[in-house]
Protein backbone atom coordinates (compact mmCIF):
# COMPACT_ATOMS: atom_id res chain seq x y z
CA UNK A 1 0.00 0.00 0.00
CA UNK A 2 0.86 3.68 -0.57
CA UNK A 3 1.39 5.87 2.70
CA UNK A 4 -0.15 9.08 2.91
CA UNK A 5 2.76 11.18 3.00
CA UNK A 6 3.72 9.65 -0.90
CA UNK A 7 0.40 11.90 -2.11
CA UNK A 8 1.24 14.72 0.36
CA UNK A 9 4.60 15.52 -0.85
CA UNK A 10 3.51 15.18 -4.21
CA UNK A 11 1.21 17.81 -4.03
CA UNK A 12 3.37 19.61 -2.03
CA UNK A 13 5.65 19.76 -4.89
CA UNK A 14 3.46 20.32 -7.26
CA UNK A 15 1.98 23.28 -5.73
CA UNK A 16 5.80 24.76 -5.32
CA UNK A 17 6.09 24.11 -8.92
CA UNK A 18 2.32 25.89 -9.72
CA UNK A 19 3.70 28.81 -7.42
CA UNK A 20 6.99 29.22 -8.78
CA UNK A 21 5.39 29.87 -12.44
CA UNK A 22 2.79 32.37 -11.11
CA UNK A 23 5.62 34.20 -9.42
CA UNK A 24 7.75 33.91 -11.97
CA UNK A 25 5.87 34.06 -15.60
CA UNK A 26 5.60 37.03 -17.82
CA UNK A 27 3.14 35.93 -19.83
CA UNK A 28 -0.47 36.66 -17.76
CA UNK A 29 -1.88 33.44 -19.82
CA UNK A 30 1.09 31.16 -17.76
CA UNK A 31 0.55 32.90 -15.13
CA UNK A 32 -3.25 31.09 -15.14
CA UNK A 33 -1.34 27.93 -15.45
CA UNK A 34 0.54 27.89 -12.94
CA UNK A 35 -2.77 28.91 -10.97
CA UNK A 36 -4.51 25.79 -12.45
CA UNK A 37 -1.15 23.74 -11.59
CA UNK A 38 -2.17 24.81 -7.67
CA UNK A 39 -5.48 23.63 -7.92
CA UNK A 40 -5.04 20.42 -8.84
CA UNK A 41 -2.19 20.03 -6.16
CA UNK A 42 -5.19 21.49 -3.67
CA UNK A 43 -7.25 18.12 -5.55
CA UNK A 44 -5.24 15.66 -4.63
CA UNK A 45 -4.59 16.53 -1.36
CA UNK A 46 -8.34 16.41 -1.08
CA UNK A 47 -9.10 12.96 -2.60
CA UNK A 48 -5.69 11.27 -0.50
CA UNK A 49 -7.73 12.90 2.67
CA UNK A 50 -10.77 11.42 1.70
CA UNK A 51 -9.21 7.87 0.94
CA UNK A 52 -7.19 7.65 3.85
CA UNK A 53 -9.90 9.07 6.27
CA UNK A 54 -13.98 8.36 6.68
CA UNK A 55 -14.50 6.90 3.07
CA UNK A 56 -18.36 7.31 3.99
CA UNK A 57 -18.67 10.88 4.07
CA UNK A 58 -17.55 11.61 0.96
CA UNK A 59 -16.82 15.09 2.13
CA UNK A 60 -13.37 14.99 0.31
CA UNK A 61 -14.62 14.65 -2.89
CA UNK A 62 -17.44 16.64 -3.09
CA UNK A 63 -14.93 19.52 -1.97
CA UNK A 64 -12.83 18.34 -4.90
CA UNK A 65 -16.00 18.77 -7.28
CA UNK A 66 -16.36 22.50 -5.97
CA UNK A 67 -12.79 23.21 -6.56
CA UNK A 68 -13.14 22.03 -10.14
CA UNK A 69 -16.41 24.18 -10.71
CA UNK A 70 -14.72 27.54 -9.37
CA UNK A 71 -11.28 26.69 -11.36
CA UNK A 72 -13.26 26.48 -14.36
CA UNK A 73 -14.93 29.46 -13.44
CA UNK A 74 -11.80 30.90 -12.65
CA UNK A 75 -10.37 30.07 -15.78
CA UNK A 76 -13.13 31.59 -18.01
CA UNK A 77 -13.34 34.64 -16.57
CA UNK A 78 -9.41 35.06 -16.58
CA UNK A 79 -8.78 34.00 -19.75
CA UNK A 80 -11.72 36.69 -21.15
CA UNK A 81 -10.01 39.32 -18.87
CA UNK A 82 -6.60 38.25 -20.70
CA UNK A 83 -8.13 38.37 -24.22
CA UNK A 84 -9.95 41.75 -23.57
CA UNK A 85 -6.80 43.45 -22.35
CA UNK A 86 -4.87 42.18 -25.42
CA UNK A 87 -7.57 43.90 -27.42
CA UNK A 88 -7.38 47.25 -25.79
CA UNK A 89 -3.33 47.07 -25.13
CA UNK A 90 -2.40 45.02 -27.35
CA UNK A 91 -0.02 42.79 -25.10
CA UNK A 92 -0.54 40.22 -22.20
CA UNK A 93 3.06 40.86 -20.54
CA UNK A 94 1.85 41.04 -16.73
CA UNK A 95 4.37 44.09 -16.56
CA UNK A 96 3.37 46.43 -18.74
CA UNK A 97 -0.56 46.04 -17.09
CA UNK A 98 0.52 48.78 -14.96
CA UNK A 99 -2.23 51.53 -16.07
CA UNK A 100 -3.52 51.78 -12.02
CA UNK A 101 -0.04 52.27 -11.02
CA UNK A 102 0.88 55.70 -9.61
CA UNK B 1 8.06 -2.45 -3.35
CA UNK B 2 4.60 -3.30 -4.91
CA UNK B 3 3.14 -2.65 -8.37
CA UNK B 4 1.03 -0.12 -7.29
CA UNK B 5 3.86 2.24 -5.80
CA UNK B 6 5.53 1.62 -8.73
CA UNK B 7 3.07 2.94 -10.78
CA UNK B 8 2.40 5.93 -8.03
CA UNK B 9 5.92 6.09 -8.43
CA UNK B 10 6.39 6.90 -12.23
CA UNK B 11 3.11 9.00 -12.92
CA UNK B 12 4.17 11.09 -9.91
CA UNK B 13 7.70 11.36 -11.69
CA UNK B 14 5.59 12.23 -15.24
CA UNK B 15 3.30 14.94 -13.18
CA UNK B 16 6.05 16.39 -11.95
CA UNK B 17 8.34 16.85 -14.75
CA UNK B 18 5.58 17.71 -16.50
CA UNK B 19 4.44 20.31 -14.59
CA UNK B 20 7.94 21.75 -14.48
CA UNK B 21 7.76 21.84 -18.06
CA UNK B 22 4.67 24.03 -17.99
CA UNK B 23 6.37 26.43 -16.02
CA UNK B 24 9.79 26.66 -17.75
CA UNK B 25 8.48 25.94 -21.47
CA UNK B 26 9.24 29.53 -24.03
CA UNK B 27 6.21 28.41 -26.32
CA UNK B 28 3.32 28.84 -24.71
CA UNK B 29 1.50 26.48 -26.68
CA UNK B 30 3.49 23.74 -25.75
CA UNK B 31 3.23 25.10 -21.94
CA UNK B 32 -0.21 24.20 -22.41
CA UNK B 33 -0.14 20.78 -24.10
CA UNK B 34 2.45 19.75 -21.00
CA UNK B 35 -0.79 20.67 -18.59
CA UNK B 36 -2.69 18.14 -20.43
CA UNK B 37 -0.20 15.63 -19.73
CA UNK B 38 0.50 17.08 -16.46
CA UNK B 39 -3.33 16.96 -15.75
CA UNK B 40 -3.41 13.45 -17.04
CA UNK B 41 -0.85 12.55 -14.39
CA UNK B 42 -2.98 13.47 -11.91
CA UNK B 43 -6.14 11.66 -13.24
CA UNK B 44 -3.68 8.63 -12.97
CA UNK B 45 -3.44 9.22 -9.25
CA UNK B 46 -6.92 9.67 -9.01
CA UNK B 47 -7.76 6.10 -9.93
CA UNK B 48 -4.86 5.24 -7.37
CA UNK B 49 -6.99 6.95 -4.96
CA UNK B 50 -10.01 4.69 -5.53
CA UNK B 51 -11.73 8.11 -7.21
CA UNK B 52 -12.36 7.13 -10.84
CA UNK B 53 -15.32 9.63 -11.05
CA UNK B 54 -12.86 12.68 -10.39
CA UNK B 55 -10.44 10.68 -13.05
CA UNK B 56 -13.44 10.49 -15.09
CA UNK B 57 -14.34 14.67 -14.44
CA UNK B 58 -10.70 15.18 -14.79
CA UNK B 59 -10.07 14.17 -18.38
CA UNK B 60 -13.24 15.78 -19.07
CA UNK B 61 -13.34 18.96 -17.29
CA UNK B 62 -9.97 19.89 -16.99
CA UNK B 63 -8.57 18.02 -20.42
CA UNK B 64 -11.53 18.51 -22.52
CA UNK B 65 -12.69 21.56 -21.53
CA UNK B 66 -9.74 24.13 -19.18
CA UNK B 67 -6.93 23.07 -21.64
CA UNK B 68 -8.57 23.60 -24.65
CA UNK B 69 -9.47 26.86 -23.56
CA UNK B 70 -5.75 27.73 -22.61
CA UNK B 71 -4.78 26.51 -26.34
CA UNK B 72 -7.64 29.42 -27.78
CA UNK B 73 -6.10 32.01 -25.25
CA UNK B 74 -2.88 31.30 -26.08
CA UNK B 75 -4.02 31.44 -30.08
CA UNK B 76 -6.00 34.64 -29.47
CA UNK B 77 -3.53 36.80 -27.89
CA UNK B 78 -0.06 35.14 -29.82
CA UNK B 79 2.41 38.00 -29.83
CA UNK B 80 6.34 37.96 -30.34
CA UNK B 81 7.23 36.89 -26.62
CA UNK B 82 8.83 33.90 -28.06
CA UNK B 83 12.58 33.81 -29.32
CA UNK B 84 14.76 36.87 -27.78
CA UNK B 85 12.71 38.03 -24.55
CA UNK B 86 12.89 36.16 -21.43
CA UNK B 87 10.10 34.29 -20.53
CA UNK B 88 10.71 34.83 -16.71
CA UNK B 89 10.93 38.17 -14.95
CA UNK B 90 14.15 39.01 -13.80
CA UNK B 91 13.62 38.20 -9.87
CA UNK B 92 13.09 34.76 -11.20
CA UNK B 93 15.65 33.36 -8.65
CA UNK B 94 13.30 35.35 -5.67
CA UNK B 95 9.92 33.15 -7.41
CA UNK B 96 12.14 29.90 -7.09
CA UNK B 97 13.49 30.73 -3.32
CA UNK B 98 9.77 31.09 -2.48
CA UNK B 99 8.73 27.97 -3.78
CA UNK B 100 11.03 26.08 -2.74
CA UNK B 101 10.46 27.35 1.01
CA UNK B 102 7.08 26.35 0.81
CA UNK B 103 7.49 22.48 -0.48
CA UNK B 104 9.98 22.59 2.12
CA UNK B 105 7.68 24.30 5.00
CA UNK B 106 4.49 22.07 3.53
CA UNK B 107 6.67 19.15 4.04
CA UNK B 108 7.98 19.98 7.11
CA UNK B 109 4.91 20.92 8.91
CA UNK B 110 3.33 17.87 7.49
CA UNK B 111 6.02 15.43 9.15
CA UNK B 112 4.93 16.49 12.72
CA UNK B 113 1.77 15.07 11.83
CA UNK B 114 0.58 11.99 13.48
CA UNK B 115 -1.15 10.35 10.73
CA UNK B 116 1.41 11.23 8.20
CA UNK B 117 2.29 7.93 6.62
CA UNK B 118 -0.73 5.76 7.66
CA UNK B 119 -1.71 3.57 5.42
CA UNK B 120 -5.68 3.60 3.97
CA UNK B 121 -7.84 1.22 5.10
CA UNK B 122 -9.60 -1.23 2.99
CA UNK B 123 -12.67 0.15 0.65
CA UNK B 124 -15.51 -1.21 2.82
CA UNK B 125 -17.27 -4.40 0.54
CA UNK B 126 -20.11 -3.19 -1.55
CA UNK B 127 -19.45 0.41 -1.36
CA UNK B 128 -19.95 2.13 -4.07
CA UNK B 129 -17.74 5.63 -4.02
CA UNK B 130 -19.94 7.06 -7.34
CA UNK B 131 -23.45 6.30 -6.11
CA UNK B 132 -22.41 7.45 -2.40
CA UNK B 133 -20.93 10.77 -4.20
CA UNK B 134 -24.44 11.30 -6.24
CA UNK B 135 -26.75 10.89 -3.11
CA UNK B 136 -24.39 13.23 -0.77
CA UNK B 137 -24.39 15.96 -3.97
CA UNK B 138 -28.25 15.76 -4.30
CA UNK B 139 -29.32 15.32 -0.35
CA UNK B 140 -30.86 18.35 1.97
CA UNK B 141 -28.94 16.32 4.61
CA UNK B 142 -25.23 17.06 2.66
CA UNK B 143 -24.24 18.63 0.22
CA UNK B 144 -26.68 19.92 -2.63
CA UNK B 145 -26.61 23.44 -1.02
CA UNK B 146 -22.81 24.15 -2.40
CA UNK B 147 -23.64 22.29 -5.05
CA UNK B 148 -26.70 24.78 -6.48
CA UNK B 149 -24.34 27.66 -5.39
CA UNK B 150 -21.72 26.00 -7.58
CA UNK B 151 -24.13 26.06 -10.40
CA UNK B 152 -24.76 29.47 -10.16
CA UNK B 153 -21.31 30.74 -9.75
CA UNK B 154 -20.64 29.16 -13.19
CA UNK B 155 -23.67 30.67 -14.53
CA UNK B 156 -22.56 34.17 -13.36
CA UNK B 157 -18.74 32.99 -14.67
CA UNK B 158 -20.61 32.37 -18.08
CA UNK B 159 -21.97 35.29 -18.19
CA UNK B 160 -19.71 37.34 -16.99
CA UNK B 161 -16.99 35.81 -19.62
CA UNK B 162 -18.91 36.83 -22.33
CA UNK B 163 -19.60 40.31 -21.44
CA UNK B 164 -15.97 40.61 -20.22
CA UNK B 165 -14.67 39.28 -24.18
CA UNK B 166 -17.22 40.99 -25.86
CA UNK B 167 -16.24 42.95 -28.95
CA UNK B 168 -18.25 46.29 -28.78
CA UNK B 169 -17.05 47.35 -31.95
Amino acid sequence: MIPLSWYLILAAALFGIGLFGVLVRRNAVAILLGVELMLNAVNINLVSFWRYGDVSTMAGQVFAIIVFAVAAAEVSVGLALVISVYRRRNTVVADELDLLKW
Amino acid sequence: MTGTQIIFLIFALFTLGSALMVVTTRNLIHAALWLVATLFGVAVIYTLLNAGFMAVVQVVVYIGAIAILFIFAVMLTRKDLRDNVSQMNKNWWAGAIVAVLTFAGLVFTLQGWSGFSKTAAAVPSGFDAISQLGDKLTSPAAYVLPFEVASVLLLAALVGAVYVAFNKK
